[in-house]
C-alpha cells in the first residue's frame, strides 16, 4: 500500500502542476502540496486554525489546531506546536470533520454496472449461504474508490446483494452474505464483518413468492444453528456446515445482522424475531421506520436510511417521507446514512442526503453524526473512524465550506494520517479536457 | 480509446464545415410550430389539423388576483441578477420585473426579503407518470420494448396523472416537464410537455401549444434489449443502420405527402394521399421540425455520429440527453446549436457512463454558445435540480470556471425551455411570459434551500407553509401508512 500511495502521490503532484499551469485553478484552494516523489511522506502534519467537528464529547473546536504524528491524532487544541519538520496547513477557519461514511454499497466489487465480469456482489447459487463473504472480491485498485475518496469519504461498508442484474437473474438468497468495512485507501478493516438479509416484497422471488416465506426460512436457518439436535438425520437442511458456523457467529454477536426492510409491519416482525432470538440487528432502508420509531428506540436498533427516499417506490414504502431522519432522531433512534442504491459510483452523494435531512428538520450535528460517529459505532470501527480524538488514526477531511452543502468540496482528505492524493480517474479526465477547452482544441 | 475517438470527431468536423448550421435552427423550428399551432387555435385553419390537435390540452389558467413578490434577489433566467427587486404577476403572466413596482389593487403580496426568485424549473427528462410510483408492474408503461422502432407511440398515452412524484417535484420547484418514453428503442416514441398542475387527465396537464418531442436512443440500451433476444440491433453499427433505414423511409413518406399536397392544390382530382402510417407521421414531423428530436446518448463519438446522420437526413437534434461525455465535444455541440442535458455527478452504472465527470455541465456551459441543461431522469433527482446545479457550480469553480447563480439558473430554466420549444412562453422572467415562478427560502443552489412558493401561470400551486393543501395523489388517499406524512 505504501508504495502505491507514494507513486500516486507523485502522479498527483504532476497533475497539480500541469493544472496550475493551464488555469491556475487549484492554486487558490490551499491544497496540501504533495511531498517530493523520492521523499517519505512527512511524519507530522499540523493543521492550524480550523473549525474541528470532533464528534466526541469535546464537541466543536473553533480556531483549533490538530497535530498528526505517525498517522495518528497526536494533539488537538489551541497553540499547538509540531516537530520542526512538521508539514503545516493553514486552515484559516475552514472546517475539519472526521472522514465521512460512504454508506452500504458494492464499493470495490462492482466496477461498472451491467457487466457481469466486474460485478461480484451477488451469489447466484440458489441456496442460502451465509458463509458467502464478498471481501475476497474487493479490489483496492477500483477507480471507484478514488472518486469516493475525493468526495470526503474515508470508510464504507461493502455489502453483497441478494439478487443480481436488477433482480432479473434467478438464484439468489434472502441471506445475501457477509460484507466488510473498507477504508477508501483500499484497506479492509480486519475481522469486522456484517451479515446482510433482504426482506420485503422485492425479495418475494427469493422466498417462494411470499414474504411470510422469508420469516419461515430465517426461522429454519436459526433452528439449524441453535438447535441442531432437533434435526434428525435425513431432514432437509438449508445450510451447509460452513454456513451453520458462519450464521452461528452472527447469532453469537460477532457482527451486526443488517436487515434491508422498509414496511412498518415488516420492521415489527424483524424486531420480534431479533428480540426472541437475541440478535444484534440493524435496519437498513427503513422507509417507514419513523412509524415504528418508538419500538426501534426501545430495542436500541439503529436505522441506516437514505434521507432522499420520499416516494412510495413500492407498496412497502407508502409512508416514505423526507422527515424520516428527523423523526427517528427525535425519537432517540441511532441513525446513519446510505444511498438506497448499492451502486458504488456516486457514494459521495451521501453528503448531499445529509444536507437534505437537515433542510427537513434534522439538527446539523446529528446529520454529521449519521455520516461519521454513528455508522462507525454501528459497524464496530469507532476506534479508527467516525471521530477525531487523540490517539486515534487521523482519518479526516478539510473542507472548503459547510461539509453538508452541495457547493462544498473537500480540499484535503487524510486516511491513516496520510494526505491522500486529491486525484482520481475523473480528475485526470477533467484535466485532459480542460486543457482542450481552454485552447479550443477539443477535437 | 482516445486514439479511436479523435479521427471520428475529426470526420464530424469536416461534415460540419461542409454544411453551415445555424445554432438557432431549433428555436426557429419550435417558434414556427407554436405559431402554426396558435393559428389553428385562433384563425381559419389553412392546413388540416395535425394528429396532436386531436389530444388537445384542456389546461386552463385559473383567474387569480395579481401577485407582487417584493424585495427579493431575482434571477431572471436571461442572465441577470437583480437585488432587492420585485416581480409583478397579472392574469397569470409576468407583468414586470424591477424595483419599487406599483401594486395594483387587491394584490397578493409575497415578502421576498432574504428570498430568491427564479423562473419555474423545467425538467427536460422525466418519466413521471409513465414509470410512476409505486413501481408496480401494472403501471410500468414507459418502454414499448417490442420493436426497436416505435415512433408511433406517444408517452402521453401512458401518463398516470396520479403519480405522487408530480407533487414532490412541485415541492422542488418544477413547473414544466417533458415526459419521455424510455430508451429501450432506437425510436422510443413521442414525448409530451406537461405543466406540473394537478389533474385527473393528462390533457389537463398538457402544456398548451408545446411541440411534442421524439425520443431516440443511442448505445447500450437498444442493442442490449434487442441483442439479448438475438434480434436487430445488437451492435452500435446496427443502431445506426436502424435509424438510417427509418429516416430514409420517412423522407420518402414526406416526399409523397408533399407531392400529393402539390397535386391536390393544383386541382388534381385523381391524386391519392399516401397510406397513413402513424410511425412515419412522427418521423416526418421530426424532419419538418414540428417535433423536436431528444436523443439519449452517452458517448462523445456516438453523439458525433448522430450529428452527421442529422445532416444526412436534414433534421436537427434539439438535445442530447445524459451526454456524460459531452465535455469531450463541448465545442462541437455549441457550434451545431445542440444542447446537452446532463446529470451533475452520476456515472459508472454502465460502460458508456464510465467516463462521466462532475465538471461535465460546467464544461458544456463554458464553450462559446454552449447550451447546458441539468436533467433528472429520476423521480428523486427531479426534486432537486437546483442542488444538481449547485454541485456543477462547485466542480466548475474548482476547475477555474466561475459560474455565477444568474448564469447557472439558465441550466434549469431558459435552456431546457429552448430545447423543448417553449422559450417564447416560459423559462425566463420576462414581461408577457407565463408566470411560472419559484420563491426560494435562500440562494437556490444550496442544499438547505427550499421552495417556499411555486407559482404556475400565476397560481400558487405549492406553499411550503401549508404543505397539506398542496395537491396529493389519489393513490395516497386513505393509505394508513401515508397518514401523518405532512404534519
Amino acid at each position: 500500500m505504501t508504495e502505491l500511495t507514494r507513486r500516486m502521490t507523485h502522479r498527483a503532484q504532476l497533475a497539480l502542476l500541469s493544472l496550475t499551469i493551464t488555469c491556475g485553478a487549484l492554486g487558490s484552494v490551499g491544497l496540501l502540496a504533495a511531498p517530493a516523489a523520492h521523499a517519505a511522506p512527512p511524519t507530522a502534519i499540523l493543521i492550524r486554525d480550523a473549525t474541528i467537528h470532533t464528534q466526541t464529547a469535546a464537541g466543536v473546536l473553533e480556531h483549533a489546531d490538530l497535530l498528526i504524528v505517525d498517522g495518528k491524532v497526536a494533539g488537538l487544541g489551541h497553540g499547538l506546536h509540531g516537530p520542526a519538520d512538521a508539514h503545516i496547513i493553514e486552515a484559516r477557519g475552514r472546517v475539519v470533520t472526521p472522514g465521512l461514511f460512504g454508506g452500504l454499497s458494492h464499493l470495490g466489487i462492482e466496477e461498472i454496472g451491467l457487466e457481469p465480469t466486474v460485478d461480484d456482489y451477488s451469489l447466484q447459487l440458489g441456496s442460502m449461504r451465509p458463509e458467502f463473504d464478498v471481501t475476497p472480491a474487493f479490489d483496492p485498485e477500483s477507480i471507484v474508490l478514488g472518486v469516493g475518496r475525493l468526495g470526503g469519504i474515508t470508510f464504507a461498508v461493502v455489502e453483497p446483494s441478494s439478487q443480481a442484474g436488477g433482480g432479473n437473474a434467478p438464484g439468489g438468497s434472502i441471506i445475501s452474505g457477509q460484507g466488510c468495512v473498507a477504508q477508501l485507501d483500499g484497506t479492509i478493516v480486519p475481522k469486522v464483518r456484517a451479515l446482510f438479509v433482504d426482506l420485503g416484497g422485492e425479495a418475494n422471488a427469493l422466498s417462494g413468492g411470499s414474504r411470510a416465506g422469508q420469516f419461515m426460512l430465517l426461522q429454519q436457518a436459526l433452528t439449524e444453528v441453535r438447535s441442531p439436535r432437533a434435526l434428525l438425520n435425513g431432514d432437509q437442511r438449508l445450510l451447509t456446515p460452513a454456513g451453520r458456523q458462519a450464521l452461528q457467529g452472527f447469532v453469537s454477536g460477532a457482527g451486526p445482522i443488517v436487515f434491508d426492510v422498509d414496511r412498518a409491519s415488516d420492521i415489527r416482525q424483524v424486531l420480534t424475531l431479533a428480540s426472541r432470538d437475541k440478535l444484534h440487528i440493524v435496519v437498513k432502508g427503513g422507509a417507514e421506520a419513523w412509524r415504528v420509531a418508538a419500538e426501534l428506540a426501545a430495542a436500541h436498533v439503529p436505522v441506516i436510511l437514505d434521507p432522499l427516499d420520499d416516494l412510495p417506490a413500492s407498496f412497502d414504502s407508502v409512508g416514505a417521507t423526507l422527515e424520516n431522519a428527523a423523526r427517528l432522531q427525535r425519537a432517540g433512534v441511532t441513525i446513519a446514512f446510505s444511498l438506497d442504491d448499492p451502486q458504488p459510483h456516486n457514494i459521495r452523494k451521501v453528503r448531499q442526503t445529509a444536507g437534505v435531512a437537515v433542510a427537513h428538520g434534522l439538527p446539523w450535528e446529528a446529520a454529521l453524526a449519521a455520516l461519521t460517529r454513528n455508522p462507525a459505532e454501528i459497524f464496530g470501527v469507532a476506534d479508527r473512524e467516525g471521530s477525531i480524538a487523540r490517539g486515534r488514526p487521523a482519518d479526516l477531511v478539510l473542507w472548503d465550506g459547510d461539509p453538508l452543502d452541495v457547493t462544498t468540496l473537500a480540499d484535503q482528505v487524510f486516511i491513516g494520517g496520510r494526505a491522500q492524493p486529491m486525484q482520481s480517474r475523473q480528475t485526470l479526465l477533467r484535466d485532459e479536457y480542460l486543457k482542450k477547452l481552454h485552447t479550443n482544441t477539443a477535437r | 480509446m482516445r486514439k479511436l475517438l479523435c479521427p471520428m470527431i475529426a470526420a464530424a468536423l469536416t461534415a460540419c464545415a461542409a454544411q453551415a448550421v445555424k445554432p438557432d435552427t431549433q428555436e426557429h423550428a419550435a417558434a414556427a410550430a407554436q405559431e402554426s399551432s396558435a393559428d389553428q387555435a385562433t384563425g381559419p385553419a389553412a392546413a388540416p389539423p395535425r394528429d396532436n390537435d386531436f389530444y388537445p390540452s384542456t389546461y386552463r389558467v385559473a383567474p387569480t388576483a395579481p401577485t407582487l413578490i417584493e424585495h427579493a434577489t431575482v434571477l431572471t433566467g436571461t442572465g441577470a441578477r437583480l437585488e432587492d427587486a420585485d416581480v409583478l404577476i397579472v392574469e397569470g403572466k409576468i407583468q414586470s420585473v424591477g424595483s419599487h413596482l406599483q401594486r395594483p389593487p387587491q394584490t397578493h403580496v409575497i415578502d421576498g426579503h432574504g428570498r430568491w426568485v427564479t423562473p419555474g424549473l423545467i425538467d427536460i427528462h422525466s418519466h413521471l407518470g409513465v414509470y410512476p410510483s409505486p413501481g408496480v408492474r401494472a403501471n410500468a408503461d414507459g418502454n414499448e420494448a417490442t420493436s426497436p422502432t416505435t415512433a408511433n407511440v406517444w408517452a402521453e398515452h401512458s401518463v398516470w396523472p396520479q403519480d405522487p412524484g408530480f407533487r414532490t417535484a412541485l415541492a422542488g420547484g418544477i413547473t414544466t416537464l417533458e415526459i419521455l418514453p424510455g430508451s429501450a428503442n432506437l425510436f422510443g416514441g413521442r414525448s409530451v410537455i406537461l405543466k406540473n398542475v394537478p389533474s385527473v387527465t393528462y390533457q389537463g396537464m398538457k402544456f398548451p401549444g408545446a411541440p411534442q418531442g421524439l425520443k431516440m436512443a443511442c448505445g447500450e440500451n437498444p442493442k442490449r434489449v434487442y441483442g439479448e433476444r438475438k434480434q436487430f440491433p445488437s451492435t452500435r453499427m446496427g443502431n445506426v443502420a436502424g435509424y438510417r433505414a427509418q429516416w430514409a423511409e420517412a423522407r420518402e413518406y414526406l416526399r409523397d405527402q408533399q407531392e400529393y399536397a402539390r397535386k391536390h392544390a393544383a386541382g388534381d382530382k385523381d391524386a391519392k394521399p399516401p397510406k397513413r402510417d402513424l410511425r412515419l407521421d412522427t418521423l416526418a414531423a421530426a424532419l419538418k421540425g414540428e417535433i423536436l428530436v431528444q436523443m439519449h446518448c452517452y458517448r462523445a463519438d456516438e453523439m458525433a455520429t448522430v450529428l452527421d446522420m442529422a445532416h444526412e437526413f436534414g433534421y436537427h437534434v434539439a438535445a442530447f440527453h445524459h451526454a456524460v461525455e459531452a465535455y469531450k465535444i463541448a465545442d462541437l455541440l455549441a457550434e451545431q446549436g445542440v444542447c446537452a442535458a446532463m446529470w451533475a455527478d452520476w456515472w459508472g452504472f454502465k460502460m458508456e457512463a464510465y467516463d462521466g465527470i462532475p465538471e461535465n455541465i460546467a464544461f458544456v456551459d463554458a464553450a462559446p454558445n454552449g447550451c447546458a441543461i441539468v436533467h433528472s431522469d429520476s423521480e428523486e433527482g427531479i426534486q432537486r435540480l437546483n442542488q444538481e446545479a449547485g454541485k456543477a457550480i462547485a466542480y466548475g469553480r474548482r476547475a477555474g470556471l466561475d459560474i455565477p447563480p444568474e448564469r447557472a439558473i439558465r441550466w434549469l430554466t431558459a435552456n431546457p425551455a429552448k430545447a423543448i420549444g417553449v422559450l417564447q412562453r416560459t423559462g425566463t422572467l420576462e414581461p408577457g411570459k407565463m408566470a411560472d415562478v419559484v420563491v426560494w427560502s435562500r440562494n437556490p443552489f444550496s442544499v438547505y434551500a427550499l421552495a417556499d412558493f411555486v407559482l404556475i401561470d400565476g397560481v400558487v400551486r405549492y406553499d411550503r407553509a401549508q404543505p397539506a393543501t398542496a395537491p396529493a395523489s389519489d393513490f395516497l388517499l386513505g393509505q394508513p401508512a401515508a397518514a401523518g406524512l405532512y404534519p
